[in-house]
């Protein structure tokens, strides 16, 4: 793998997802008041072309910015190199693109 | 003085013992143990003044490394009590804890015997990565001046003496074994700078292949002798390979 | 030995490594929204305080790797500052505090 190409792929997937974590830890502490329920995050979500923007980038961006982190410390600390590693991520992050589009479709 | 010279020559000391130092030493190769000698314990004595009173004094087959004694050559680095450091610099009083001095060799680094490592990982990483400088084909128009903002930048960089003491303070080192350390991206870095240099491009694709390693623990920066930051050096040249790659310039990595 | 950046990228590293297992399983529970009794079953589980209490782990976590991630992309991107300390101190500062906001809006 392009050492360079990830490095920027997980920087630049770290500055997108900056401001969506900030809106969704505003999300968490603003739906948390009163518990929540399948109503009230359906009613905000259904239909919503911005939180379907928002969401789907999010989802994006996890699925780039997950495996390349999980890569690394799999090579330091799990000592498990090469390709198979390369494409245990891949798949990892194919994983979490079809279970965060299956998330967005669900909810929206 | 002529008094005080005699007493060096036959003791090794022209100051005041002060007390008896607990000093532990590395003996054998990587499966030695550790070794316990009692050091007299004088005013302004340096961790290899312990070494050499050892090598002199108690133990003759004591292996270890030292050339200039003033901190210019780096070759007598060690680990005192944990931490790596330039031994010739660095007073007792500063290193010892409660009296006791422990001294191993550089970690990071095969152990050949006692406290003599092998250095050839640490200088094959610098070839590999051809972290020297290139003469451009034609001198640059404007003279450097010394205080342009790239010169300042090289510069900053520049003091290195290949001690190792980054390398053996990194644990990108310990968990990569292609990680080129602090010191030889630190020198590419200096080199990028460098407007006399005519391969920049090559110095970045150099580093492409293991600055993204760095995960900016600082230890490097920490433990340098001569004050030096290869984590603000790498960080930059973590920054200016981002924007060769983006720019579609980078080559693959040299591995 | 060690000092502060390497407790931060500690940290950072095991918020991420938390994060990315955590995320599928995430994403599999809002995929029950299809059918709202599902994630409803769901949702009454978390109202358990010790569940709410793991929740606010998991907001410590992610505003955690946020705020070491804005930290990593300052000392990357931005100019060399030797105020390092202050700035993992305010990155753990604000982590905790997201955690705090949480506990406060669920146990409201």
């Amino acid at each position: 793998m392009n050492e360079a190409w990830l490095f920027a792929a997980q920087r630049l997937s770290a500055m997108v997802m900056a401001p969506l974590v900030l809106l969704h830890l505003g999300v968490i502490l603003y739906a948390i008041r009163d518990g929540l329920s399948a109503d009230e995050i359906l009613s905000r979500t259904e239909g919503s072309l911005f939180w379907g923007a928002v969401y789907g980038l999010f989802v994006l961006a996890a699925a780039v910015h997950a495996p390349i982190g999980l890569r690394a410390v799999l090579r330091e600390w799990g000592r498990w190199r090469g390709a198979g590693l390369d494409i245990a991520m891949a798949l990892f992050g194919l994983l979490l693109l079809a279970l965060g589009l299956r998330a967005l479709a669900a909810v929206l | 003085m002529k008094r005080a010279c005699h007493r060096l020559a036959e003791t090794g000391y022209d100051e005041p013992v002060m007390a008896m130092l607990e000093v532990e030493i590395w003996r054998g190769g990587e499966d030695g143990a550790w070794r316990s000698y009692a050091v007299p314990h004088q005013a302004n004595q340096t961790v290899l003044d312990v070494v050499t009173h050892v090598q002199r004094h108690i133990d003759p087959s004591l292996a270890y490394r030292f050339a200039c004694r003033v901190g210019m050559c780096g070759s007598c680095a060690m680990t005192v009590n944990g931490r790596p450091r330039w031994t010739c610099r660095t007073h007792v009083s500063q290193a010892a804890r409660k009296g006791r001095v422990r001294i191993g060799p550089l970690r990071n680094l095969p152990v050949i015997r006692d406290l003599a490592v092998d250095m050839a990982p640490f200088f094959e990483k610098w070839r590999d990565a051809e972290a020297r400088f290139v003469p451009s084909k034609e001198p640059p128009e404007e003279p450097v001046r010394p205080d342009e903002p790239e010169r300042r930048a090289a510069d900053a960089g520049i003091e290195c003496i290949n001690c190792a003491v980054c390398y053996a303070a990194c644990d990108s080192v310990a968990w990569n074994p292609d990680y080129p350390g602090p010191a030889v991206l630190n020198r590419l870095w200096t080199l990028v700078n460098d407007r006399r240099d005519g391969d920049r491009d090559g110095h970045l694709d150099a580093a492409g292949a293991g600055c993204h390693l760095c995960r900016s623990h600082q230890e490097c920066a920490d433990a340098c002798p001569t004050g030096l930051n290869p984590t603000a050096a790498i960080a930059g040249l973590k920054r200016e390979v981002f924007r060769r790659a983006l720019s579609g310039g980078a080559r693959g990595p040299r591995q | 030995m060690r000092r502060g950046p390497w407790w931060a990228f500690l940290l950072h590293r095991l918020s991420g490594v938390a994060l990315a297992v955590f995320l599928p399983f995430h994403f599999l529970v809002l995929g029950l929204a299809v059918e709202r009794a599902a994630l409803d079953g769901v949702l009454d589980w978390t109202e358990n305080p010790w569940v709410k209490l793991a929740e606010a782990g998991l907001v410590v976590l992610l505003a955690l790797h946020l705020t070491g991630g804005l930290r990593l992309l300052l000392l990357e991107f931005g100019r060399w500052s030797d105020r390092q300390q202050s700035r993992i101190a305010v990155a753990g500062g604000l982590a905790l505090l997201a955690g705090f906001g949480f506990l406060a809006a669920a146990f409201a």
